[in-house]
């Protein structure tokens, strides 16, 4: 197995997820199918191919540096779950 | 407990704000401050459906950054995702550089008490600011996302500097660089330069070591240099007791004026980085860098040279003269228009930058331009004004502006070289201090000096100090 029920306990805290036992030892099952599967591209010489990060044939894509309106405070607010000031309001989170 | 002698290892992070008009990503203004929460769009808030698209201008700033540095600039680049959650992000992911940065390997020169030293630069990446949150009294969070978007570059240096005084000329000179090639405003207060310090140190046969500490809330360079005194300090206590440090993020307190914990670094940071989706890869071409290049301007360090080469002044006063680019270019345009770069250097070394720093002023908020300040120290050149006659008009003009000619006038301060009138007073100064004079005779110098302060005294100050001390010195042989 690639993926270790360890692996998914870890990337389900750094995602803020829980899970049932039951649930992490199915997912683990999934995740692990979906890498052994995309494993199959390591049977490929990839020895002179450049690392693709888009497969778009574009590059250098930019806007000049202009400024454009904002929206008004309210419009800004609209999907804040609790407001005070101005300002969105959350629980504080301690670091 | 043996005598062990520690070296300090110190490396920089530092974050800084670039003065563009328009965020990162899209067209909000980056206008620091404004209502909170109105400089915010549907990009910059993280809305479902938005594209980021990048600002060319924030690239620049950031190769010209590099360039400034002497680091190398990327053929290829790219963006990251960084993946955390806290509320100050409204992506739950920040668009930043991992492994291919903008810039790498660069490398500045800087120069303390001990003499020249040559401090690497790791990389120079590109990313977003992020929202500021205020905590509330009640335990909630207020967020502000007018600053979220914003471009920032992130200089890391190589731990090469090895006290508290290297690093702070590190980061006068990153700053003064910064504001010279004018990608950023560098203000502290407003938080668009902010510094974290990573110390450590380390006994010089090698041995024994501690583990670094990450340092934040660093709000002055004087915090800075602070805070690494403060861990050079505990962290030689901790080793000679036979413990070690943390590998830990402390956080520094001004008030107290001391470190303290925030959080262990147990596990390396697990930010789940991946090429950013939305964003293509950058293409950098050598037409472009040096249509970047030719687009900086002079540098701190080679102005400072040639300050010294054109001007005839001393180093000590060129680096001054050149700490900001703002000092320079006065001092050039002053320059300019007195045609003598000794007495404006003079000056602005002495007159203007005390009052200056006396009521911690701008250059900007000055009350007289660069042209009256020219006029008074043409005066002094020309002989109309004498030292101290200049002083006074330059006081006045610090405090309440105006035309140094006008006040010349009101206040009678033109420098007499009027022989005739000079030799009056002379001969009465003289016939009043019958034992100044036998003094004199006597052979005591001092009493020549009084006697010259007699006469510039009667003549209210305006007499010609140079005639006064000929007219002086003939009268006193002849009697
Ligand atoms: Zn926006």
């Amino acid at each position: 197995m690639a993926i270790t029920i360890k692996d998914v306990e870890h990337v389900a805290k750094l995602a803020r997820l829980e899970f049932e036992e039951n649930e992490i030892l199915a997912f683990t099952e999934k995740l692990d199918a979906i890498v052994g599967y995309v494993e199959m591209l390591n049977a490929v010489d990839v020895e002179n191919v450049d690392p693709t990060y888009h497969v778009l044939p574009v590059k250098n894509r930019f806007r000049e540096d202009e400024i454009q309106a904002s929206l008004e405070r309210d419009a800004v607010l609209t999907n804040a779950p609790d407001r005070r000031g101005g300002c969105f309001r959350v629980p504080r989170v301690v670091e | 407990m043996s005598e062990m002698k520690f070296k300090t290892l110190v490396g920089l992070e530092i974050h800084a704000e670039l003065a563009t008009a328009s965020k990162m990503f899209c067209g909000c203004t980056t206008t620091y401050g404004g209502d909170v929460n109105t400089h915010c769009c549907p990009i910059c808030l993280g809305l479902p459906g938005t594209l980021p698209v990048v600002n060319k201008r924030a690239i620049e700033f950031a190769i010209q950054t590099g360039l400034a540095f002497n680091a190398k600039i990327a053929k290829k680049s790219k963006m990251d995702r960084k993946n955390y959650f806290y509320p100050d992000l409204v992506k739950a992911f920040q668009i930043s550089q991992y492994d291919m940065p903008l810039c790498e390997h660069g490398h500045v020169d800087i120069e303390t008490a001990s003499g020249k030293k040559r401090i690497g630069i790791e990389r120079i990446h590109i990313e977003e600011d992020t929202g500021k949150s205020l905590h509330a009294e009640d335990g909630s969070s207020l967020l502000d996302y007018n600053r979220c978007g914003v471009p920032l570059i992130e200089i890391v240096t190589l731990p090469d500097m090895s006290s508290a005084e290297e690093a702070g000329a590190f980061l006068e000179l990153l700053k003064s660089t910064l504001e010279y090639i004018e990608v950023s405003d560098c203000k502290m207060e407003q938080g668009s330069l902010r510094c974290d310090v990573n110390v450590n140190v380390v006994s010089e046969d090698g041995t024994v070591k501690s583990n670094i500490a990450e340092i934040k809330n660093l709000n002055s360079f004087k915090a800075a240099m602070k805070a690494i005194e403060f861990e050079t300090k505990r962290h030689i206590e901790l080793l000679e007791r036979g413990e070690n440090t943390l590998k830990e993020t402390r956080r520094w307190d001004d008030a107290k004026n001391e470190t303290f914990h925030m959080r262990t670094k147990e596990f390396v940071q697990d930010y789940r980085y991946f090429p950013e989706p939305d964003i293509v890869d950058f293409e950098i071409d050598a037409d472009w860098i040096e249509r970047l290049e030719l687009e900086l301007p002079e540098l701190p360090e080679a102005r400072k040279h040639r300050f010294i080469s054109a001007y005839g002044i001393p180093e000590y006063d060129a680096g001054v003269l050149t700490s900001t680019r703002q000092m320079a270019d006065y001092f050039e345009t002053l320059v300019n228009s007195v045609g003598d770069g000794k007495l404006a250097s003079n000056w602005i070394m002495t007159e203007l930058m005390r009052r200056l720093k006396d009521e911690g002023l701008e250059l900007g908020a000055l009350r007289f331009t660069v042209e009256q300040f020219a006029e008074l120290i043409a005066m002094v050149k020309d002989g109309t004004l004498n030292q101290n006659a200049a002083k006074k008009v330059f006081r006045r003009l610090f405090e309440e502006g105006g035309e140094p000619k006008a006040i010349v006038e009101a206040e009678g301060l033109v420098q007499t070289s009027d022989t005739g009138l000079i030799k009056d007073t002379v001969d009465s100064v003289l016939s009043a201090n019958p034992q100044s004079v036998e003094d004199y005779k006597n052979g005591k110098d001092r009493a020549f000096g009084f006697l010259v302060g007699q006469v510039m005294k009667a003549s209210k100050g305006k007499a010609n100090p140079q005639v006064v001390n000929e007219l002086l010195a003939e009268a006193l042989k002849n009697l």
